[in-house]
C-alpha cells in the first residue's frame, strides 16, 4: 500500500463515489468532472413548495407552452393557454391528406396526399442528445422510429461536374478519403513528415491510411476490389457461376476538388445531424397531439393576442377570435408566460422594461421551405436503392428527403422535394405562389431523379416567412444581438417572462423550446414560492 | 450555426439550368414576355444575383409585403407598402432593408450596395410613392454598421 499515490485519480474517485452513491450520484459526478454530458436535461422537473394558488397564463400552445401548461398545472398552478391556431403544437406540426393551409397573402391549399402519407414542414427529426424532448415522448408515450440522416446510397449532386450525374455518397466519400490518403501516404515514404512525426507514428500512420483509404499494398487507391468494398461495384459480388464482383471506377481527385461535394461530407458528423436521429412514427405532430391529450382541456384555441399589460397585481392580455374578429375578450393572472414568436411579440403593445423590449426587437426570423410531394411509385427505393436518407444539390432546392418509414412497400410516397434554409434561395421559393413553388421543386428534382417526370402527382409547399403563426421559421440570432439582448429577453420581467426556441442556445430545435420553457418556470416558480 | 455548412454552391449559370431543366411553362411575370423559358431568377449562393429593382423586389420582397406591395396579416403582419410614408426619408429604408427590425430579416449580408440602392429606389418610385431623391450604393455603404 505504500505505493498509493497521494492524488486521487479522476477515474478511481468516479468508481468510488459509483460504489459508495450508486451509479445516477456517479453520472452526475462524470458531469460535474467534465465527462458525459450530453444534455443539459437533469430528468423530469420538480417544483417543490406550494404556489398556493397562484395564476400562470401561457401564450402559445407549441411545445414550450404545452411543456410549461403541463408542468405547472402538476406543481399546483391554475393554468390558462391561448392559441392563435385552431390547432395544438404550433410548428410541431404534419400535413395530411385532406388538410388545408392558407398562407399569408391568400393563397391555400389542400393537401392531396394518399392514406397515410405525410410531410412535416416545420421540424423533422430529432437527435439522440436532445433528451428533453425524447423524455417527454418517452412519458406521453410517442412512438420513435429512426430518422435516417446519412445513407450512403443517396446522392450527392453538383450540376457542374461529373457531366450533372449524381453521385452515390459512399463513392465521393471513398474516393475523397482515399485519394487524400493515397497522397499523404506518399508524402510520409518521401520524408516530407519527419519532422512532425516519429518514425514509429509515421509507421501506424501509414497503417491507418492504408485502412482509412482503402489503398493497396502499395498504398495506391485505384479501381480494385479494395476500394470497392467502400465506393461500391461496377458489378456486386453475386451468385453461382457470375459471382465474381468487379471493380468500379474512381472519381478523379481533382474533379471532385471542383465539385465541391466534398463539403457535404462533413455535415454527417455534425453533433446536430450524427446517428442516431429519430422521428415521430406516423408524423411530427404525434408529439403535440400528445401534450394536448394532458392539457388540452386548458388551450383556448383561435385566440389571437392584441395586447399583454402587466401591472404590480397581475397581467391581462386582451385577444379577439382570430377566425371572426369581435368584441376583444380579456384573460388576467397573476403571471405570464409568453412563448409567441418575437416576429409576432415585437408588433404587439407590451409593457415590458426597455430592455426587454429591445431584446424582443433585435430577432429576426429565418426563411425557410419545404415542400412536399408525392409520387405514384418510390421508386427512390424500386430504381435507385436508396431507402430513407437525403441528398443534397447545388440546384435551388437544396435538398431531397427521402421517408424514413414505410420502407419497400409498393405505392405511393412523398418525398420531401426541397428543403431551404435561409439564404437567397429560400426567399426566392417564398416569393412564388405555392403552385409554382411545387411545379420548380419538381423541375429541379427531375435532375437527380428523372423518374419525377412520369411519376410526379401533388405536392405542397409551406414557406415559412408566409406562415400566419409565426411569421418564419426560427429566431435568427448575430452573435452580436444574443451578447447585447439574450440575458435581457430570459430574464422574469415584473409578471412576465418568455419562453420558445428563440429563448435557447438551440434555435430551430424542439429541444430548444423546451429547456427554454423549463429553465423559465423553474425560476418563476422560485420566485412565486418566494414571496 | 447551419448558415454556410451547405450553402456558397457555386453553379452560376442559371440561364443555362433555366434552358435545361425548367421545361415547363409557368405563368409569366412579365405579361409580355415569351412564356417557356422565362422564370423567375434562382441565385446560385448564399447572396442573391438578382440586379434590378424590379426583379429584387419579385424575387424577395414579395414573400412577405405580397403582390402589388399590398401586405399580410395573421397573427403578426406585414406592412403594406402602398403610398407608404415611412419611405420618404430614404434613410430609414436603407437602414431597415440593411440592417432589418423586428420580422423584417436583414439583408445587408445577402445584397451588395448596389442591389440595395436598386431596391430602395425601386419602392419609393412605385406602389403609389414617387420620391424623387434617389439613394446610391455610397449612401448604402456609409450606412453599413
Amino acid at each position: 500500500m505504500q505505493d498509493e499515490p497521494l492524488t486521487v485519480r479522476r477515474r478511481d474517485l468516479l468508481s468510488l463515489i459509483g460504489a459508495v452513491a450508486g451509479s445516477a450520484a456517479m453520472y452526475h459526478a462524470m458531469t460535474a468532472l467534465g465527462f458525459a454530458s450530453e444534455s443539459r436535461y437533469q430528468g423530469p422537473i420538480r417544483l417543490e413548495g406550494d404556489p398556493k394558488g397562484a395564476s400562470v397564463l401561457i401564450l402559445g400552445a407549441g411545445l414550450a407552452g404545452m411543456t410549461a401548461a403541463l408542468e405547472l398545472r402538476k406543481a399546483g398552478y391554475k393554468v390558462q393557454l391561448l392559441e392563435f391556431n385552431g390547432r395544438p403544437g404550433g410548428r410541431n406540426w404534419t400535413l395530411r391528406g385532406g388538410d388545408t393551409f392558407v398562407e399569408l397573402g391568400g393563397f391555400k391549399q389542400t393537401c392531396a396526399f394518399g392514406d397515410g402519407l405525410y410531410i412535416n414542414p416545420g421540424p423533422w427529426r430529432i437527435p439522440y442528445h436532445h433528451r428533453a424532448l425524447l423524455d417527454y415522448c418517452k412519458r406521453l408515450g410517442v412512438a420513435l422510429e429512426p430518422f435516417i440522416q446519412l445513407n450512403h446510397s443517396a446522392y450527392l449532386h453538383a450540376s457542374r461536374a461529373f457531366g450533372g450525374v449524381p453521385q452515390r455518397i459512399r463513392a465521393v466519400k471513398a474516393d475523397f478519403q482515399g485519394q487524400i490518403s493515397e497522397l499523404l501516404a506518399k508524402a510520409v515514404s518521401q520524408g516530407r513528415l519527419d519532422e512532425a512525426l516519429s518514425k514509429e507514428d509515421q509507421e501506424i500512420l501509414l497503417l491507418a491510411l492504408k485502412s482509412w483509404g482503402a489503398l493497396d499494398h502499395d498504398y495506391k487507391y485505384h479501381a480494385s476490389l479494395i476500394a470497392s468494398e467502400y465506393r461500391g461495384y461496377a458489378k456486386p459480388p453475386g451468385g453461382g457461376l457470375s459471382a465474381a464482383p468487379m471493380p468500379s471506377d474512381p472519381l478523379g481527385l481533382s474533379e471532385i476538388l471542383k465539385s465541391r461535394l466534398w463539403r457535404y461530407l462533413q455535415n454527417f458528423a455534425n453533433y446536430n445531424f450524427q446517428t442516431t436521429m429519430f422521428q415521430p412514427v406516423g408524423g411530427m405532430d404525434m408529439i403535440g397531439k400528445a401534450f394536448a391529450r394532458e392539457v388540452g382541456d386548458l388551450i383556448r384555441f383561435n385566440a389571437k393576442v392584441t395586447e399583454i399589460w402587466q401591472d404590480d397585481r397581475g397581467v391581462t392580455v386582451t385577444y379577439v377570435d382570430a377566425k371572426n374578429p369581435g368584441q376583444p375578450q380579456k384573460a388576467v393572472a397573476d403571471w405570464c408566460l409568453c412563448t409567441i414568436p418575437l416576429s409576432i411579440l415585437s408588433q404587439l403593445p407590451v409593457n415590458v422594461s426597455a430592455s426587454m423590449k429591445a431584446a424582443i426587437d433585435a430577432v429576426p426570423y429565418a426563411g425557410s421551405v419545404k415542400i412536399g410531394l408525392q409520387f405514384k411509385r418510390r421508386f427512390w427505393e424500386e430504381d435507385d436503392a436508396i431507402y430513407g436518407g437525403i441528398s443534397y444539390t447545388d440546384l435551388p432546392i437544396h435538398q431531397i428527403g427521402y421517408p424514413s418509414t414505410g420502407y419497400n412497400k409498393s405505392g405511393r410516397g412523398i418525398l420531401l422535394g426541397a428543403y431551404l434554409f435561409e439564404g437567397a434561395n429560400s426567399f426566392e421559393f417564398t416569393a412564388m405562389p405555392p403552385d409554382e413553388r411545387v411545379a420548380r421543386a419538381v423541375e429541379f428534382g427531375a435532375a437527380i431523379h428523372p423518374q419525377y417526370k412520369a411519376e410526379f402527382e401533388n405536392g405542397i409547399a409551406v414557406a415559412w416567412h408566409r406562415v400566419p403563426f409565426t411569421l418564419g421559421c426560427s429566431g435568427d440570432w448575430s452573435e452580436e444581438a444574443r451578447k447585447q439582448h439574450y440575458r435581457n429577453l430570459c430574464e422574469i420581467d415584473g409578471r412576465i417572462l418568455l419562453a420558445g426556441e428563440h429563448a435557447s442556445a438551440l434555435p430551430a430545435w424542439q429541444e430548444g423550446a423546451i429547456l427554454s420553457s423549463l429553465d423559465a418556470i423553474a425560476r418563476l416558480h422560485e420566485r412565486v414560492i418566494k414571496t | 450555426m447551419r448558415r454556410g455548412a451547405l450553402s456558397g454552391a457555386d453553379w452560376a449559370t442559371q440561364a443555362v439550368m433555366a434552358g435545361l431543366v425548367l421545361l415547363l411553362s409557368y405563368p409569366a411575370l412579365g405579361q409580355n414576355d415569351p412564356a417557356p423559358l422565362k422564370g423567375p431568377t434562382f441565385s446560385s449562393g448564399y447572396r442573391f444575383v438578382e440586379m434590378s429593382g424590379e426583379e429584387l423586389y419579385v424575387n424577395v420582397c414579395r414573400g412577405c409585403h405580397m403582390i402589388d406591395a399590398m401586405g399580410a396579416s395573421g397573427a403578426g403582419g406585414y406592412p403594406s407598402l402602398v403610398a407608404n410614408r415611412n419611405l420618404e426619408a430614404s434613410g430609414y429604408a436603407i437602414d431597415l432593408v440593411l440592417n432589418g427590425r423586428r420580422a423584417m430579416p436583414p439583408f445587408g449580408d445577402l445584397m451588395s450596395d448596389d442591389q440595395i440602392a436598386a431596391v430602395v429606389n425601386y419602392l419609393r418610385t412605385h406602389f403609389g410613392n414617387s420620391y424623387q431623391d434617389a439613394v446610391t450604393a455610397k449612401d448604402v455603404q456609409s450606412a453599413r454598421r
